[in-house]
């Protein structure tokens, strides 16, 4: 399969700090890679990188074949980039920045004119177009900023966060875009997000960041494979190392990560064993609050390898389940 | 609520990205800058009307002691290039290059194979063209206030031409601070430079009305031989001389401000 990202012992340093820290990434064509980590993981230092806006400190990386450091203009005519805030010019209306960027592609005005109808419907931003940027919402101009970033059909593209801020319908809308951009046009998508549901939903491999480092890959179904078929998590009032103690020695017990006032329980079947793991903490005197039995996410994952869970720091998204998600996503379909 | 029509092909067939040149890119970046400036009339119209007010007042005040004190002599024509230099200098597009930095969208444009110096290019380009522009309403007025050009409708547009050479000399340095700082506070300040130039020159009276040491200032600054060259222009007529001196001053002042305009460009959009 070929490759459309390659990355070898990329890293990147601010003064002190590595933002990067020697990431291998390999990215075939036509995939949907999704780059997922808390926030100040590197994710964003790392597309920055990718798409040539920032040069690597050490290691190298080519996107379709061209070096990013030495080969800039190559990189930049077959890559789309939706950054994580929005760049358009406020005085702008839609339609001249459409067309100025479609001008800077060497575009030719018939194939721009085709290039906007197409992209128009696409984002769904119709009438507006003719309006000046700033009379946009949040989510129309996240809409034209995707679109400004496809205008040229490019053959990878990055996304940044793409999600971040806007409401369930719209981001629900934007996971559709996505998704079609890579069956219909075979895009390559790199696509960073904080968001577990939506890596989990679109991602075709998944790479999780922590620290600058890459700490497992792998589709998503793999990488919570890792976990254990099912998580039991048990809210404990008392201390938590009684109940890894207690819990240990379970044959139905695969693994126990203890974090503050929460105990993660992978199991091989939850059905089977949440009824020993309730007993096993009873009698080891351990004060359980809660007991839940789920499948495995990928913010497990996170939490197995690095000790912590993926903070999420918009709130809206904190309030919105995956389960509300998928209800949005499937009325949208169903339209 | 609106939603995606999933029934739209995505058809893409034979759109590909090509290589453009130079003078594309330049043009470009050039009609956008200069699409956004009826937009931005706050940026044109107040120093128009500025360099306006103080060719009359200035006209009003000391028409009758200049023209007592020297046979022959126009003050009106002497005044217009000093109201068409208030006019002109400090008139740019480099606010709008920071509002570009600090939008994201000068993000936007790095991220196309654009070239870097015809971003810069595009909007000096722009600040030419709306400076020379900027000179008729003020040559207007001062042909309502009675000025003859000696050196004819030729020198009319050489005029202009040397205005607004010299307005795009000047602006090199707010686009230097504009890509240096990203602050659009020191951008606008940039025009302070201007006035001890204005000042410390033959801006209200001519060189031999001077006192000695302001004379002596006068002959190091550059802003004396661009007055000189366009009142030739108004007053004697071709009078080389004059006129290849102001060029050669808007030239040193160009170059400067280039170089430093140029290496902050190269610093904003280096892969640090």
């Amino acid at each position: 399969m070929n490759t459309a990202i390659v990355t070898e012992a990329l890293s990147r340093q601010f003064d002190d700090s590595t933002a990067v820290d020697r990431l291998d990434l390999q990215i075939h064509q036509g995939e949907i890679y999704g780059f997922l980590g808390p926030n100040g993981a590197g994710k964003s230092t790392t597309v920055r990188m990718l798409c040539t806006l920032l040069g690597p400190t050490s290691g190298w990386a080519t996107v379709c074949d061209h070096d990013v450091a030495t080969q800039p203009d190559q990189v930049r005519t077959r890559i789309g980039v939706a950054l994580q805030d929005v760049a358009l010019d406020p005085k702008q209306t839609g339609a001249e920045l459409l067309r100025l960027q479609a001008r800077l592609y060497g575009l030719t005005r018939s194939e721009t004119d085709k290039r906007l109808d197409d992209l128009t419907k696409l984002v769904d931003i119709g009438d507006a177009l003719d309006r000046r940027i700033a009379t946009y919402s949040g989510g129309m101009k996240r809409r034209l900023d995707l679109a400004a970033a496809l205008v040229h059909n490019p053959d990878v593209l990055f996304l940044d966060e793409p999600t971040t801020g806007l409401d369930p319908v719209s981001r629900a809308r934007v996971w559709n875009e996505v998704r079609r951009l890579n069956t219909q046009l075979g895009m390559t998508i790199f696509l960073t997000t904080q968001y577990l549901e939506e890596a989990d939903e679109l991602a075709d491999r998944v790479g999780i960041i922590d620290g600058g480092r890459l700490v497992a890959e792998g589709t998503p179904v793999d990488l919570k494979r890792t976990v254990g078929q099912d998580v039991i998590i048990a809210r404990i009032g008392s201390d938590a190392d009684a109940a890894v103690h207690a819990l240990h020695d379970l044959p139905e017990v695969q693994n126990v990560d203890a974090r503050h006032d929460e105990v993660v329980i992978s199991v091989v079947d939850g059905a089977t064993a949440i009824g020993p793991v309730a007993i096993a903490l009873g009698h080891a005197q351990v004060q359980i609050r809660d007991l839940t039995l789920r499948t495995p996410t990928l913010d497990d994952v996170f939490l197995d390898l690095t000790g912590a869970r993926i903070e999420n720091h918009d709130s809206d998204a904190q309030n919105t389940s995956s389960d509300e998600l998928h209800s949005e996503l499937d009325a949208l379909e169903a339209v | 609520m609106t939603t995606i029509d999933a029934t739209i092909p995505l058809d893409t067939v034979g759109i590909r990205p090509r290589s453009t040149g130079f003078v594309h890119d330049t043009l470009t970046v050039a009609g956008r800058a200069l699409r956004a400036v009826p937009r931005d009339l706050e940026g044109v119209i107040p120093p128009v009307l500025i360099a306006f007010f103080f060719f009359v007042v200035n006209v009003a005040t000391l028409e009758s002691l200049t023209e007592g004190a020297i046979e022959g002599f126009s003050y009106t024509a002497f005044q217009m290039p000093t109201a068409i230099l208030l006019g002109v200098t400090g008139v740019s597009r480099a606010p709008a290059l920071v509002l570009d930095v600090q939008d994201g969208y000068l993000d936007r444009l790095l991220l196309t194979p654009v070239r870097r110096g015809s971003i810069l290019l595009g909007h000096l380009l722009a600040d030419i063209t709306v400076a020379a522009v900027l000179t008729v309403p003020i040559l207007v007025l001062g042909f309502v206030l009675g000025v003859r050009f000696e050196a004819g409708p030729l020198g009319i547009l050489v005029f202009i031409g040397m205005a607004a050479a010299w307005s795009l000399a000047f602006a090199g340095f707010g686009y230097a601070i504009a890509l240096k700082t990203g602050n659009p506070g020191a951008v606008q300040s940039v025009f302070l430079l201007f006035f001890p130039f204005l000042f410390l020159t033959t801006s209200y009276v001519p060189r031999e009305q001077l006192t000695p040491w302001l004379d002596t200032v006068a002959t190091w600054n550059p802003v004396t031989y661009i007055l000189e060259g366009l009142r030739s222009l108004a007053l004697v007529g071709w009078q080389w001389d004059d006129i290849a001196k102001g060029l050669a001053a808007i030239a040193i002042v160009a170059a400067i401000s280039m170089s430093m305009c140029f290496a902050a460009l190269r610093g904003r959009v280096k892969q640090q």
